[in-house]
């Protein structure tokens, strides 16, 4: 069972108060890209063994988008952080690298 | 004119705990800053009861004010002034970026009661409901099996609950069935 901490109303939902939204931090390429940026927009998505970044909506709660960051494999959670950045917050990934030393995800590392 | 119901017209279940229809309640969704000092002195003018902190209910003696989310209030109101209160909150708040209202005719209202109150709760919401972690004065926006819906304690340790008009009588049942007299597991 997950449980993920809204940062927006405090609470600690477990995973059925929330709806899932996929891989955080995605960049949207849209009219004026190229074939390949707007292919890979719509379909490339990591899927790692380990760090990972989601969106998750507090749908049967406060109803807002926030960040998650946790382990797909031990689903650990490093933190949870607000919908308003277009990539992990500093304390977020210090706290990753406390316990897992050598991650990477995309280009963050 | 048309005669308003409460969604489940006063229907009536005793188990472990008592539910019942609350019957006709004003409530007018507020979005806006909380923040603001001119959205604080609409709602209290139109509730006698303060913007509450998050994850709180603040009640007064004719209404009252529920945290929804950060930009989200739910006020209530005694139901025959309603109107009457959304218009006066539109002008308390005309240049905020703010919006209210009346919601009453849309939601479901229900009161539950008695000792088995936090047990009929606990065996369909994914909240804590020991008395420790869920007090007087507390309020929860949460899913209460298939659907959404929200609640607060009051003082007197009844609980009210709020969910969507078109899925009351789903939540009715629902309650009755966790309050079934011989489904207790007494683990409050
Ligand atoms: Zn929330």
């Amino acid at each position: 069972m997950l449980i993920l901490e809204c940062p927006y109303c405090g609470v600690k939902a477990e995973e059925t108060e929330l709806a899932a939204g996929g891989e955080a931090h995605l960049k949207r390429f849209g009219p004026g890209s190229s074939d390949e940026e707007f292919h890979d927009y719509l379909f490339m998505r990591e899927n790692p063994k380990g760090v990972h970044f989601e969106r998750w909506r507090h749908a049967n709660g406060c109803g807002k988008w926030f960040h998650a960051a946790r382990c797909t494999m031990t689903l650990e959670v490093f933190g949870t952080y607000s919908a308003q950045t277009t990539e992990p917050p500093k304390e977020i990934q210090d706290k990753i690298s406390e316990k897992r030393p050598n991650w990477t995800w995309r280009d963050v590392k | 004119m048309s005669d308003p119901v409460s969604a489940m017209n006063g229907a009536k279940f005793s188990g472990l705990a008592q539910v019942e229809d609350s019957g006709l309640q004003g409530m007018i969704t507020l979005r806006g800053d909380l923040a603001s000092d001119t959205l604080k002195a609409a709602v209290k003018a139109a509730t006698g009861a303060d913007v509450p902190a998050s994850g709180h209910v603040s009640l007064s003696a004719e209404g009252g004010v529920a945290w929804m989310s950060p930009d989200e209030l739910l006020l209530l109101v005694p139901y025959e002034v309603v109107d009457a209160k959304v218009v006066d909150l539109a002008e308390a708040l005309k240049g905020e970026h703010a919006l209210a209202v009346n919601v009453s005719d849309a939601r479901g209202v229900f009161r539950l009661s008695g000792d088995g109150a936090r047990e009929v709760l606990a065996k369909i919401c994914p909240v804590d409901m020991s008395a420790e972690a869920f007090k007087p004065g507390q309020f929860r926006r949460t899913r209460m099996a298939q659907v959404a819906a929200a609640f607060w304690l009051d003082d007197d340790g009844a609980f009210h609950i709020v969910c969507f008009r078109s899925v009351a009588a789903y939540v009715f049942n629902l309650l009755s069935v966790s309050a079934h007299p011989q489904s207790k597991v007494g683990v409050y």
